[in-house]
């Protein structure tokens, strides 16, 4: 496994907003290229970026507005940089259809967004977290899409990294789903020694030109890459395409081809999800929670566990690919799902979804512009509780 | 079509006091002036942006006249929906007499007319619908923290194209948007100030007067991004037309006029000085930059020259001139 650059990596303790350890995330990881365009509140990752990136080798371009953005990262990607967008709720609205063309030409790509209050303009400098089932769903067709959940700055670090390598390996966007509190709140950030960060490199084929075909697939369904002008002849499009790249109008191609694109990330759930759990063993109520929300629910759970209560803590790192099998053998051990999040009920269809009755799930919901106050979730524990 | 400061002066303001623009802003000015020319009979659009941010602060709106905000890239067809509507009203018989004449004002920032709002602003101007495209343009992305937009000139510091020990500000001349709105045949475009209160009305009362679309580009020095003191907006202003950064000059069905030439003998001010006033291109002065100093001035006189050229091209010939 290849090891990060000296050179990009602020190796230290460091008081940073999730914005700019966001951004120091993407260094470690190798990020040549970001293009993005200003939106609060994200804004403040392409600017350390605009600022870091000339001493350190790369580029970063502002684009006219954010279906630019994306397209110029994919762009980038098979041009052979290592890339990222930055981007908030109005911003990933416009991406949607090139987030699309990213999943179908399978290229490895990162895209933050901070999450802020919405529908539309919103709440611009408040906090949500109602674009989970939108980094999920957003664009058209089938496709799976890898989304991770940082309840830090230290974490916007580390998870941004992740996202990169998680690219790199399963050759798809990559979602880092931050939120304006994580954004915009400072505290200490340990960034490790370069030689101690690990990253996936490129799936590069080994096929000398001629016979390079650029979706075929072995057995773990994802296919090797090569950059453009690296002396292979080869097609990617945006239509429904066969192992050639070549566009093919066919149910039969359309089959092998979107399973595919579905399957090299649903067949490897177990190995991408990251979840962190906490007195699960003699739960009766579980609280389910990601992002900011986590660490709400921390307090509400240190507060039910005081008055005696059987309950535990569940959090989720990674929100898709939805960890659906765990949560099934958890419905089954436990008697609730308290889930709170910053919107109207949006994972919480999936922990129901999963749970399939054999636990009752409640959600928490709250519309954004704060967090939820812990007395809340602590009277929902209670409440399942009894 | 003389406009008048003393009939000015009496009508009624109808940007009221108490927006939350910054101290020296002048941008409100700039509605202001156009909404004193524009008067009640009149609907208005804004872009995301800081004028739009300032004056309408929920649940107050500085605004006297209607007022519909939507989002960032769109208010070029938001306003081309509204005027749309209304003719369909008339042309149904469903429209108030006194409503028949309406004024429809589209305003955005820089972002929100050269970048991300270009392709709906093209769509308008095309369309012909019979509105008014106000372009308050402060050179980059002031609401969001002063970054940098395709309207940022050359050298100038932001905050994505910032000066430091390798780069020294942004790399590339400002995108030239009034062309590319004289290129879309519209009746009229037209480029000016908030310090020329004349000239700025007058073009506004023209711009309403046509049948179809107008554009005015409006410069915009904005205290904060550009980094002056908040008591020299207006001289930066009339300073930017005296020294051909930002000349006055109107397009009427594609005949170019310039309304403001300065002496070439005895320029009233150098671009350089004027430029020294501004906090944005504070590194430009340093040494070892001199070269880039010298980059800005071409860039001004070549597109003066140019201009020149094109009000000569597009005069009407002596000969048939009607005396």
């Amino acid at each position: 496994m290849a090891r990060a650059d000296p050179g990009h990596v602020l190796t230290g303790s460091h008081y940073l907003d999730g914005d700019h350890a966001c951004t120091e995330g993407a260094l470690s990881a190798g990020c040549n290229f970001i293009a993005g365009y200003p939106i609060t509140p994200s804004t403040e990752v392409v600017e350390r970026f605009a600022r870091r990136i000339p001493t350190v080798g790369g580029t970063f371009i502002q684009m006219e507005d954010e279906i630019a953005s994306i397209t110029a990262i994919l762009g980038a990607a098979w041009g052979g940089a290592k890339v990222m967008t930055v981007t908030s709720g109005p911003g990933f609205s416009l991406m949607m259809e090139n987030i699309g063309l990213g999943a179908m030409l399978e290229t490895p790509c990162v895209i933050v967004n901070v999450q802020r209050g919405g529908p539309s303009t919103g709440l611009p400098t408040m906090v949500g977290q109602a674009d989970i089932m939108q980094a999920r769903w957003g664009s058209h067709g089938d496709y799976e899409i890898i989304a991770l959940a940082p309840q830090s700055p230290q974490e916007a670090y580390t998870l941004t990294i992740e996202a990169f390598n998680l690219a790199e390996k399963y050759r798809t966007p990559v979602m880092v789903m931050l939120d304006e509190c994580i954004g915009h709140m400072t505290e200490k950030v340990v960034i490790p020694e370069a030689d101690s960060i690990e990253l996936t490199e490129r799936r590069k084929t080994d096929k000398p030109p001629g016979e390079y075909l650029p979706f075929a697939v072995g057995e773990d369904m994802i296919p090797d890459m090569a950059h453009a002008g690296e002396g292979h002849r080869y097609h990617i499009t945006s239509l429904t395409h066969d192992e050639q790249g070549y566009p093919v109008m066919s149910a039969e191609v359309q089959d092998k081809l979107v399973r595919r694109l579905c399957d090299k990330i649903r067949n490897n759930t177990d190995e991408i999800v990251m979840l962190e759990e906490d007195g699960l063993d003699d739960a009766d109520v579980v609280v389910l929670s990601y992002g900011i929300t986590s660490r709400v629910a921390r307090a509400a759970v240190d507060d039910a566990r005081e008055k005696g209560l059987k309950v535990g803590r569940l959090r989720l790192l990674t929100v898709w690919p939805f960890p659906e099998r765990y949560i099934r053998e958890l419905a089954e051990r436990v008697k609730a799902f308290v889930v709170p999040e910053i919107n109207y009920g949006q994972l919480v269809l999936e922990v129901e979804r999963c749970a399939a009755g054999r636990a009752q799930t409640i959600l928490l919901p709250h519309m954004g512009g704060d967090v939820h106050d812990p007395a809340v979730i602590l009277q929902a524990i209670e409440e399942a509780a009894s | 079509m003389a406009v008048n400061l003393k009939k000015l002066v009496r009508k009624e303001d109808l940007l009221s006091g108490g927006h939350r623009a910054c101290a020296g802003c002048t941008g409100a000015n700039i509605l202001r002036q156009v909404m004193l020319v524009a008067g009640r009979d009149t609907i208005v659009g804004g872009a995301t942006g800081c004028m739009e941010v300032v004056t309408t602060v929920y649940p107050y709106t500085a605004w006297k006249v209607p007022y519909i905000h939507t989002a960032f890239e769109n208010v070029a067809a938001t306003i081309s929906g509204v005027e749309t509507g209304f003719r369909a009203l008339k042309k149904f018989g469903d429209l108030p007499v006194e409503r028949e004449k309406m004024n429809f004002i589209a305003i955005g920032g820089d972002g929100g007319t050269y970048d991300i709002g270009l392709q709906s602003l093209s769509g308008a101007m095309e369309r012909g619908h019979n509105m008014v495209y106000i372009c308050y343009d402060n050179e980059a992305y002031m609401n969001t923290g002063i970054q940098r937009s395709s309207a940022t000139p050359f050298g100038a510091h932001t905050s994505t194209a910032p000066a430091g020990k390798v780069k020294q500000g942004k790399e590339q001349n400002r995108k030239n948007l009034t062309a590319i709105m004289v290129a879309h045949e519209i009746p009229y475009v037209a480029q000016t100030t908030p310090f020329h209160w004349r000239d700025l009305a007058t073009k506004v009362e023209k711009a309403l007067a046509v049948d179809g679309p107008a554009f005015l580009n409006v410069l915009m020095p904005c205290t904060i991004g550009w980094h002056f003191d908040p008591a020299i907006g207006m001289q930066i202003c009339k300073e930017a037309v005296e020294n051909n950064f930002w000349p006055l000059f109107e397009v009427e069905n594609g005949k170019y006029k310039i309304n403001y030439k300065p002496s070439e003998k005895k320029p009233k001010t150098q671009l350089a000085d004027w430029m020294k006033q501004q906090g944005r291109f504070k590194h430009l002065f340093k040494p070892g930059n001199e070269e880039l100093l010298v980059k800005c001035q071409e860039y001004v006189d070549q597109e003066w020259e140019k201009l020149l050229k094109l009000e000569v091209m597009t005069a009407e010939p002596e000969s048939v001139k009607t005396v």
